[in-house]
């Protein structure tokens, strides 16, 4: 198969990208914002019966071996692999050209690859109150025991519908549709001013 | 109101969308029988009490959900995925209504 020739990836952040420190930073900022820009954003999923394999493939394409469970995931730093709902994965890899490494490994019969690099955006939140602000996006769970390392998360904020990893212990991956990704951006920032934030 | 999704765990009711009453069962698609569509279409049993309930987890996993739900005090009695309907497997509100 030819490499596809996609023309090159533009941040729908730019215009509202301001990077240093913002907000109530007097004592130190305590949350870190940034755009990891991942190169291939995947999603995978394996017909009724058919996850197994659908993992035993991710874990030979990218070494990423993911644990049991609803929501299980694993973040290797340059890769990441998370389940979102029953037998479908996000895969997530720095470089470009993902998407062609699964290329005929996924068989119609195991299941779907759906290339989303160009329409999802991911934020990185870390820092000492990242569980903070996301608790004030999100009604869910953040603490380490109920959200633990590596696990992902489907949810919502305002009706704009998230993926989230927990990349670190105080470090959150939020992947959000390109086309809300700069409002959401700036939410983000409203919500983090309060605690003193970095733009990276 | 919480849905506890048996996948995503419990979650607030803004992230579901109703999806109508469980304990219809629609026809086959070539069936004549116009009574068996105007039950389909029509009737409901609208019990105050537990009700079979299709729920989809919309802002979340996307998964379609059958929910047993008391209608008097919106307790959430039971979740599971909704494939194969709520006629296939044990149904806490069966012959209630």
């Amino acid at each position: 198969m030819a490499e596809p020739h996609l023309p090159e990836r533009q941040s729908p952040l730019e215009p509202e990208h301001h990077p240093g420190s913002h907000g109530n930073f007097e004592h130190g900022v305590d949350v870190i914002l940034s755009e990891t820009r991942a190169g291939s954003i995947l999603q995978l999923a394996a017909w009724p019966g058919e996850e197994k394999r659908l993992i035993e493939i991710i874990r030979k394409v990218t070494g990423l071996a993911l644990p049991d469970g609803a929501g299980g995931g694993v973040n290797s730093g340059a890769r990441a692999v998370f389940g979102f709902a029953p037998g479908k994965f996000t895969v997530v890899d720095e470089a470009e050209g993902l998407a062609q490494a699964f290329a005929g490994s996924i068989t119609p019969a195991i299941g779907t690859l759906t290339d989303l690099s160009h329409g999802r955006t991911a934020i990185r939140i870390a820092g000492p109150k990242a569980e903070w602000v996301m608790a004030k996006f999100f009604a869910i769970d953040f603490a380490l025991p109920a959200f633990p390392l590596g696990a992902g998360r489907s949810t919502n904020h305002h009706d704009i519908f998230a993926q989230i990893q927990r990349s670190g212990a105080d470090q959150f991956d939020i992947y959000v549709f390109r086309s809300f990704a700069r409002s959401f951006w700036k939410a983000l920032c409203h919500a983090s001013e309060e605690v003193g934030y970095e733009v990276q | 109101m919480l849905i506890t999704c048996p996948y995503c765990g419990p979650r607030d009711v803004i992230e579901f969308t109703y999806q109508g009453d469980g304990n219809r069962e629609r026809p086959q698609p070539a069936s004549q029988d116009l009574d068996a569509w105007n039950a389909y279409v029509y009737d409901r049993l609208n019990p105050a009490g537990d009700h079979n309930e299709i729920w989809q987890h919309s802002g979340g996993c996307r998964a379609h959900l059958r929910v047993v739900r008391n209608t008097i005090t919106h307790e959430i009695l039971s979740t599971a995925f909704a494939r194969g309907g709520h006629k296939s497997t044990e149904n806490r509100a069966e012959g209630r209504s």
